[in-house]
């Protein structure tokens, strides 16, 4: 159920935390261990506490996702629009969602 | 209605994602049928009703904590599972569970459906704001859903008389059909499978639900309520008319509360002979407990605020626009919240801050909980402000009196922000920061129903702790200050002969330095109880001393016996001082332990310390002594 944009060159992916205010698009991946340094205290739960944390709030592999509002300081924290649903996160954990842009007809 | 005969009482549980109505849909259900205790040996608030079916079977329905997951990140969500899966020893295994999902959102909720079904209990899938979701525009198909799921759905609206009746209906049906329990297969699923968990999931919605566009009023509203500068003036104006609506509204109705019971006190001095029985009556019960009573329409307004907003979902927007300011003092979002509430009290408050998962966010915000003006200092400051600053306006249109009513709450709040900010820095360098993340609900209008119910609770909860806690607290303080009785021939008033004149005498040395008198320090103790109680002692303490005309009017009593420096100093004292026994009971509770209490206690006693010296010699230095 990959729908067919997912297939863009993997240069133009990057991370949901880095886009600006209005970006659309795709969720290509969750790289959990880019959205969290628990991993250097040498234990890799948390990793996998924040993949299942960003899962149950509806991030996952295809999902449309729009990012609507950001807050006043460093544009942090970001409220984004996962497939109907609205969630607020920082940015830092944003950074394990890995998204591709719509096409501009989209 | 009666109990039909012969049918035995039936366990149900709600069960849901955060914001599906569950909390309304109980009260829609229950009614006023309500018991809120806690589960044994945790602080998880157990929120139990019972009601009848139309067969006329008896059921009792406990409402779980909301949850996304069965994966137990916090205490909260670890009750939620371990009742699902009937591992709590004291609670029935639930004959059905009721899965409570928003109509109109229906993502979440559905993957939270599929991992419950692996529980095996019998279960149905109740679609609550169904009204909302019709119009607009949200077309599903129930038997397509129910089929795809493998539950039976039934649709409700929890908020309208009536909305209930479906659901009502098929748990009659559901009890005659008598649903079989199926083996538990559940297990704390991995990443892959929750994954797969919420593809099945889409994949349902798609084929059962036809989604309109989003709802266009959340969004023109949260343009606007969300707008990194207009969202955070209008979160600062919504705290400020809470607070200037506490401090006025309940104006009238605490005047007639207090006359009421001064006619009672008088009633009681007119009628029983004068002695130690009438000076306990009306000196330690009816004016205790009446100066007590008499702070209940601040509370309930404050919590008319807090339940609307949350109704309203406004709430998770204030914490989406603290995060990062809050944040920046090394406070989650979500601490915002318990932080509120704390402004009613800090024991909710401290109990709220389990939707906190991380362990070091948790304990920050447990710290600085208490420095939030909770309501039992409401009383403290309505008192000294009343008496010492004049009722007159600035800027044309500002109360003076309730401007600094808002600078005491201000703070508060910032003391709150720099302790967090010091811990944050000095204690918790080693660890992580811990992630943020929320679900925006779509706005809703709060229903008066429900809103009624909440603050009805919230009204008994006070009411049983100012019956008990607070009455045993005016006794021991009549007691205190009554005996021993004052010797044959004494010329000087009875009080200064008696336990509380020692004890506040001998603080003296230790109290004078900030600018308190005797009195002060006698009300200190008892008001360690909790520290509305202060008020009542001060009360008790002068009208004892100076007769009844002075407990008319304990703030006037005050204006004459205390300087305006006096008076500041306990204002600054009360925003720090540790004066309340059963926050640091909850603090000990919450951090399993006493190390946090005693930490807590000692850094507040101290900042209370500090903060009353330094304005006490201020004021005297600009005059005021």
């Amino acid at each position: 159920m990959i729908d067919s944009e997912h297939n863009v060159s993997a240069a133009q992916a990057c991370p949901l935390g880095s886009v600006q205010l209005g970006f659309k698009g795709r969720i290509s991946a969750i790289q959990p261990a880019n959205g969290s340094d628990h991993s250097v205290n040498g234990s890799d739960r948390p990793v996998e506490d924040l993949e299942s944390r960003l899962i149950e709030l509806g991030f996952v592999e295809g999902a449309a996702v729009e990012v609507l509002h950001e807050g006043l300081l460093g544009r942090d924290p970001i409220a984004v629009r996962v497939d109907g649903v609205t969630i607020a996160l920082r940015r830092r954990e944003a950074m394990a969602i890995i998204v591709t842009p719509a096409a501009e007809s989209e | 209605m009666t109990a039909v005969e012969g049918l035995s009482t039936w366990h149900l549980a709600l069960i849901g994602t955060p914001n599906s109505g569950k909390t309304a849909l109980f009260n829609a259900l229950t009614g006023s049928h309500q018991k809120v205790a806690n589960y044994p040996g945790v602080t998880v608030e157990r929120k139990a009703g019972t009601l009848q079916t139309p067969a006329g079977r008896s059921v009792n329905l406990i409402d779980l904590p909301g949850t996304y997951s069965l994966r137990g990140r916090s205490p909260d969500e670890e009750i939620t599972r371990d009742f699902v899966l009937g591992r709590l020893a004291t609670e029935p295994k639930p004959d059905l569970l009721l899965c409570v999902a928003d109509a109109t959102n229906l993502r979440l909720a559905l993957r939270l459906v599929i991992e419950l079904k692996r529980v095996g209990q019998p279960m149905m899938l109740v679609l609550n704001m169904f009204d909302i979701a019709s119009r607009r525009g949200v077309k599903i198909d129930l038997k397509q859903l129910s089929a795809e799921l493998g539950v039976p759905v039934v649709t409700s609206v929890a908020v309208r008389r009536g909305g209930t009746e479906d659901l009502l209906r098929q748990m009659d049906g559901m009890a005659a059909n008598a649903a079989t329990r199926d083996e538990n297969s559940w297990k704390p699923p991995s990443a892959s499978e929750l994954r797969a968990a919420q593809r099945e999931a889409d994949r349902i919605l798609r084929a059962a639900v036809a989604q309109p566009a989003p709802d266009t009023m959340t969004g023109k509203l949260d343009a606007v309520l969300l707008h990194p500068v207009a969202g955070l003036i209008i979160l600062l104006a919504i705290l400020f008319v809470m607070f200037q609506a506490v401090f006025a509204w309940a104006k009238p109705v605490m005047d007639l509360i207090a006359a009421g019971f001064d006619g009672l006190g008088g009633m009681v001095h007119d009628t029983l002979p004068a002695g130690l029985l009438q000076s306990f009556i009306q000196n330690g019960v009816i004016s205790g407990v009446g100066s007590v009573l008499v702070f209940l329409p601040q509370i309930l307004i404050l919590f008319l605020f807090i339940l609307l907003l949350e109704d309203l979902g406004y709430m998770a927007r204030a914490a989406f626009l603290m995060d990062r300011i809050m944040g920046s003092a090394g406070l989650h979002g979500r601490a915002f919240i318990p932080l509120l509430s704390s402004f009613a009290c800090a024991i909710p408050g401290i109990m709220a801050t389990r939707v906190i998962g991380d362990r070091r966010d948790r304990l920050t915000t447990i710290m600085v909980a208490p420095l939030m003006t909770c309501s039992a200092r409401i009383p403290v400051y309505t008192l000294i402000i009343s008496a010492f600053i004049p009722d007159q306006q600035v800027w044309g249109w500002v109360g003076l009196q309730g401007l600094v009513m808002f600078g005491l709450y201000a703070i508060g709040i910032f003391s709150a922000l720099a302790v967090a900010f010091v811990s944050n820095h000095f204690v918790w360098r080693e660890h992580p920061t811990p992630p943020f993340m929320l679900e925006l609900p779509d706005y809703k209008l709060p229903r008066l129903r429900s809103v009624a119910i909440g603050l009805f609770m919230r009204a008994k909860i006070f009411l049983v702790r100012a019956g008990t806690t607070i009455f045993s607290m005016m006794v021991l303080i009549w007691f205190l200050a009554s005996f021993p009785r004052p010797p044959e021939g004494a010329t000087e008033p009875d009080i200064n002969y008696s336990l509380a004149a020692i004890i506040g005498r001998a603080l003296e040395p230790i109290l004078g330095p900030v600018g308190f008198n005797w009195q002060i320090n006698v009300a200190l103790i008892p008001g360690m109880a909790a520290r509305e109680v202060a008020v009542a002692a001060l009360g008790t303490v002068y009208a004892i001393e100076g007769g009844k005309e002075a407990a008319d009017q304990i703030g006037q009593a005050l204006a004459n016996k205390w300087s305006l420096a006096t008076a500041l100093a306990v204002l600054a004292w009360y925003i720090f001082a540790p004066q309340c026994a059963s926050t640091l009971a909850v603090i000990r509770r919450e951090t399993g332990g006493w190390r946090w209490m005693f930490v807590t206690f000692a850094y507040m006693l101290v900042l209370a310390y500090i903060a009353a010296f330094a304005t006490y010699h201020v004021a005297v230095a600009l005059g005021a002594g």
